[in-house]
């Protein structure tokens, strides 16, 4: 080995601990970095692989009732390449021995024609044509028939609920108990995400294919759908038509023919609730492993300045002694390359092995939620390519400067020792403050004296405090939003919906229902809110003018009140579609034949969910040229008489569903909880690193600087402890000064990624508890000291008599 | 100007009194001797030199006398002002840290001031941990260096620095001033103003002053001068008659 490579192995262990650090830090960044995105890489190639593999839809349709033979009309239409019918009904779902609330979708299977869209993947037991014995469930089974029902059931709910094939359920079919046997559980391209209400609840919302012919005939629909799936010609056959201008002018077309059905207007896989929830993922982890891993190489690359500054300062005279024995210039300057280009090397090492662990485990929590028949996680090349580049790059940015000074050194002029720093008052003093006690202006002298790098110190704490800050605002977040949608917004306990809307007289009946406080009636259509080239699809709600069950509330939690006739939007929803308070929306409305409302933009709202339109109820049933109809009713229940009404309601043939708050709070929490503490240990994880890294080294370079002079001070008589706090007082004052920068970054960083995460979906309350902020406080806190105990331990070893000997 | 060595030094009580002192270090496999089975006593008021080329021993001798370090073998006992008296070679970290803030006052070869404070404040970095110290500024003026008190380090010449560290080492009333090579890294005429700060401190402050050197022509200021080498005592020679400083010349 050469005697510059020795050197360098030399180098890198006596510095082993300051280097593992910094590659630590690097190893976080890239491990972050390759986790997100390698996970997010899998889950789309896993659902692109299943969307192409059971042919995934492009535009999909919900119509009333339309006959059979508009399937052919519909393919007949440029730019779409098949058609697939279906019939769906939502039904009420009872489980043996549960009280909860459990609505399911039930959807036909055509078992003469098998869907040649949205097919299904058997995940265990076996599908609905095989081994049917005769008599037991037939497609001429008579409308009304009690028969049990073969069904495939989604694998979601099969494992929230630990059905097996043999299990057997209840379904509210048209107002008649149906017994559902469960046959097989299945994967379907269109519902990998299925929870309630776009919740992951995944106990209170299953997906059920059972006979085509037997739902048609349960609900009257021989002969006839109410949902069309379409799939568009590839790009490109169209004269070279972009699919989005195709899918738009399908959309259109496909409108206009089912209008008369009472067709709501078709949406593209943007809206598909289960594309659209699984994109949204997708996004999110995208702005996450995109954010924090820049934090994270951001400092180390600090590090690495700071680290190997020092390093260079403390070899001055080596590397003079090296140009005189006639070594280049790039020789030298590759040497100290090759030095950080290994620790960044180790770092980057162990971040792909982090990233590829991580990754793994962040796809298995992925597809808990995500039903797809195969996940494999695999990091992309080109990714591993990025993350290398990055590596390089921050390596080379860091260490630049004190390389390049390397060159710069004449050998005389390295030869000799380094002038005594200077240092003038602090600025406190200057301004003439006086009686600052000599340790502190030690202290402070120190930090003035070289700015930058204190500046980049404190930092790099902050940045660590802020990642924590980041990791645990999420538990904030969701428990902000609970707050206010189940809390403030919706104060019911039970919500029951209706299969149509009925006269508000229905009130009074459900107001003897056991258990039950108050009622309060609400109204919830599907129309496309337009103006002019703008649409955006959703549900008009109508809530009474005081509400009190079921309140319109914004993100800070105040109530909103309704006193116009016009309507409310969500603020996202009228930024998206360009509207003012006092403009004129059209609203169009499918309800059976197309109708058009205009009505005045009277408030906005930024609310945490969803794109919303809201009304008063009697100006809606007016505008509608209703009377006094409700769609749906918001129960307020005595204390622990939930199950008695559940099981009354079931009773009820008017009732289309109902939705129980606590029910479902308690399914999502098992979820969200785990999943939050997850990423709150991770990134409080890497966090940890960050803090250590940075007291860590810094305090290493302060002791290596400094150590001269401490054992000066040890020899002036000075006790360990007081040396160990003029040393350490300095990191201890970077830190208390990192703290409140770190919380108000922490916070800048909430705010910053709630906007970039902001979706149609959701608006992410940038609300933080001052338990997370404590929280941060203390994990950087702790690290803090850890890190400073070990350097005092270095401190009670400083040599005194080489004190004496050596000049600086 | 010659001075006869005052009567009272050879009469004074000791403040040192070391018997068989050894020091071996552990360099790898090899022991290295650098003090074997050193007597010594140090008499009050003293002004003594220790002479040696380098390995002689004379720095480890005076770091085992400042409390730096613990002899291997051998026994030094210590007297204070109050006569209290300390086995140096069985003092722990926490006792010698406090003798050497008692007792000791330290220059060194390379100054080692605190480049971030001023010459005061240097000189008060001692003051704020001394019992009975005397005013910060009083250590300054009396080397000469009042109008100097409010500058750093860096704007200090070599031997204004040097002489800033005798402030630093006498400001505290020290029994002892121990110098380790005080003058090696300043010129002739620089060198000769430490020396003279030192003899006169230890003239009108009585302070026992223990000086490291090389330079066999400083040993000519000394009450006694003992000379080292192989980590033994060559010979012990006392001055009847002994130089100012600016009789010196090297």
């Amino acid at each position: 080995m050469k005697a510059l490579n020795r050197k360098l192995w030399r180098d890198l262990r006596t510095m082993w601990s300051q280097a593992l650090t910094i590659a630590l830090v690097v190893a976080s960044g890239v491990g972050g970095f390759l986790t997100s995105l390698s996970a997010v890489d899998s889950l789309a190639d896993a659902r692109d692989a299943f969307y192409a593999r059971n042919r995934f839809a492009d535009v999909f349709a919900s119509v009333k009732r339309a006959p059979d033979a508009l399937a052919a009309r519909l393919a007949s239409l440029p730019g779409v390449a098949d058609v697939q019918t279906s019939i769906e009904q939502v039904v009420r779902i009872s489980l043996a021995g549960s009280s909860d609330p459990v609505l399911g979708l039930l959807i036909g299977l055509d078992r003469r024609y098998p869907p040649r869209l949205n097919q299904l993947t058997l995940a265990a037991g076996r599908a609905l044509d095989d081994g049917t014995a005769p008599g037991d469930m037939s497609a001429d089974a008579p409308a009304g028939s009690d028969a049990a029902l073969d069904a495939l059931v989604s694998l979601g709910f099969a494992r929230a609920r630990g059905l097996a094939p043999g299990a057997t359920l209840q379904a509210l079919v048209n107002g008649r108990q149906r017994t559902l046997r469960i046959v097989g559980l299945a994967l379907s391209p269109a519902h990998i995400f299925a929870g309630l209400f776009g919740s992951p609840d995944q106990r209170g919302f299953g997906v059920f294919w059972v006979d085509q012919d037997a739902l048609a005939a349960a609900y009257g629909l021989r002969g006839a759908f109410n949902r069309a799936a379409l799939r568009l010609t590839p790009a490109g056959a169209l004269g070279g038509l972009p699919p989005e201008v195709n899918e738009r002018a399908v959309i259109a077309q496909a409108a206009a023919l089912l209008a008369p059905y009472g067709g709501t207007e078709p949406t593209g896989r943007h809206d598909q609730s289960s594309h659209a929830m699984l994109q949204g993922e997708i996004n999110e982890q995208q702005v996450l492993g995109t954010v924090l891993p820049v934090i994270f190489l951001a400092v180390a690359a600090f590090l690495l300045n700071v680290v190997v500054s020092r390093l260079v300062g403390t070899q001055r005279e080596q590397i003079a002694a090296l140009k005189a024995l006639g070594y280049a210039n790039t020789t030298i300057a590759r040497h100290y390359l090759q030095l950080v280009g290994l620790i960044a090397g180790v770092g980057l090492l162990l971040g792909l092995a982090l990233g590829h662990w991580l990754g793994g485990q962040l796809l298995g929590l992925y597809a808990e939620v995500f039903h797809m028949p195969r996940f494999v996680h695999r990091i992309a090349p080109g990714l591993v390519a990025v993350a290398a580049g990055i590596t390089l790059l921050i390596t080379l940015g860091g260490t630049l400067s004190a390389i390049l000074a390397t060159v710069r050194l004449s050998p005389a002029q390295a030869m000799r020792p380094p002038a005594p720093g200077r240092f003038r008052p602090t600025l406190a003093e200057r301004l003439g403050w006086h009686q600052l006690p000599t340790g502190l202006r030690m202290v402070l002298r120190n930090m003035e004296r070289r700015p930058l790098r204190s500046a980049l110190g404190i930092a790099g704490v902050a940045a660590a405090v802020a990642i924590v800050v980041m990791g645990n605002f999420f538990r904030d977040a969701i428990d902000r939003l609970v707050d206010i949608e189940f809390r403030l917004a919706l104060r019911g306990d039970v919500t029951l919906w209706l299969t149509d809307p009925v006269d508000a007289a229905v009130a009074l009946q459900l107001a003897r229902l056991p258990g039950v406080l108050a009622v309060e009636p609400a109204r919830q259509i599907e129309a496309t809110l337009v103006n002019g080239h703008r649409r955006e699809r959703l549900a008009l709600r109508g809530l009474p003018r005081q509400p009190q069950l079921n309140r319109l509330v914004d993100v800070d939690g105040s109530a909103v009140a309704l006193n116009g006739d016009g309507l409310v939007l969500t603020d996202r929803l009228a930024h998206k579609l360009g509207l003012r308070v006092g403009d004129l929306a059209l609203l169009e409305l499918p309800q059976g034949r197309h109708r058009q409302l205009v009505l005045p933009v009277d408030a906005l709202v930024r609310e945490a969910m969803g794109l919303n339109a809201t009304m008063r109820l009697d100006a809606l049933n007016t505008a509608l040229g209703d009377g006094d109809l409700a769609s749906g009713y918001v129960l307020a229940l005595e204390r622990g008489r939930e199950a008695e009404l559940l099981d009354a309601t079931r009773q009820l043939p008017l009732v289309a569903g109902a939705f129980s708050k606590a029910t479902m709070l308690r399914n999502m929490q098992a979820v969200t909880t785990r999943n939050v503490l997850i990423m709150s240990s991770v990134l409080t994880l890497f966090a940890t690193v960050i803090a250590v890294g940075v007291v860590y080294n810094n305090a290493r370079i302060a002791l290596a600087e400094r150590g001269w002079e401490l054992a000066s001070l040890r020899v002036l008589g000075f006790t360990q402890g007081e040396v160990s706090a003029l040393l350490l007082g300095e990191l201890a004052l970077q830190t208390l000064l990192a703290l409140p920068l770190g919380m108000l970054a922490g916070r800048a960083l909430v705010s910053g990624t709630a906007a970039l995460l902001r979706n149609d979906q959701f608006d992410f309350p940038a609300e933080i508890q001052p338990r997370t902020y404590a929280f941060a406080v203390l994990a950087v806190l702790a690290a803090a000291l850890a890190s400073a105990a070990v350097v005092r331990r270095s401190i009670s070893r400083i040599d005194m008599v080489s004190a004496l000997k050596t000049r600086e | 100007m010659r001075t006869m060595s005052s009567p009272a030094v050879s009469a004074a009580p000791s403040v040192f009194c070391a018997r068989g002192l050894s020091k071996t270090y552990q360099s790898g496999d090899v022991a290295v001797a650098a003090l074997r089975e050193v007597d010594l006593d140090v008499r009050s008021g003293e002004f003594l030199v220790l002479l040696g080329p380098s390995g002689s021993g004379k720095s480890t001798l005076l770091n085992i006398l400042g409390g730096l370090e613990t002899a291997s073998a051998g026994s030094l006992t210590h007297r204070a002002p109050d006569g209290s008296i300390t086995d140096l070679t069985q003092a722990d970290d926490a006792a010698l840290t406090s003798y050497r803030r008692r007792h000791v006052g330290f220059v060194f070869q390379f100054y080692n001031l605190i480049p971030s404070l001023t010459a005061l404040e240097n000189v008060a970095l001692v003051t704020d941990i001394a019992d009975a110290p005397m005013p910060a500024a009083d250590a300054l003026a009396r080397v000469g260096l009042a109008p100097r008190c409010d500058h750093f380090p860096s704007q200090l010449s070599g031997g204004e620095q040097q002489r800033v560290a005798i402030a630093r080492a006498i400001v505290k009333r020290p029994q002892l001033l121990l110098c380790d090579e005080p003058t090696g890294a300043l010129d002739f005429a620089t060198g000769l103003l430490v020396l003279e700060t030192i003899a006169d401190i230890n003239r009108s402050l009585g302070t026992t002053a223990l000086v490291i050197t090389h330079n066999a022509a400083i040993a000519r200021m000394a009450d006694r001068v003992v000379v080292l080498g192989d980590g033994r005592i060559q010979r012990v020679q006392t001055n009847t008659a002994k130089c100012a400083p600016a009789e010196l010349s090297w």
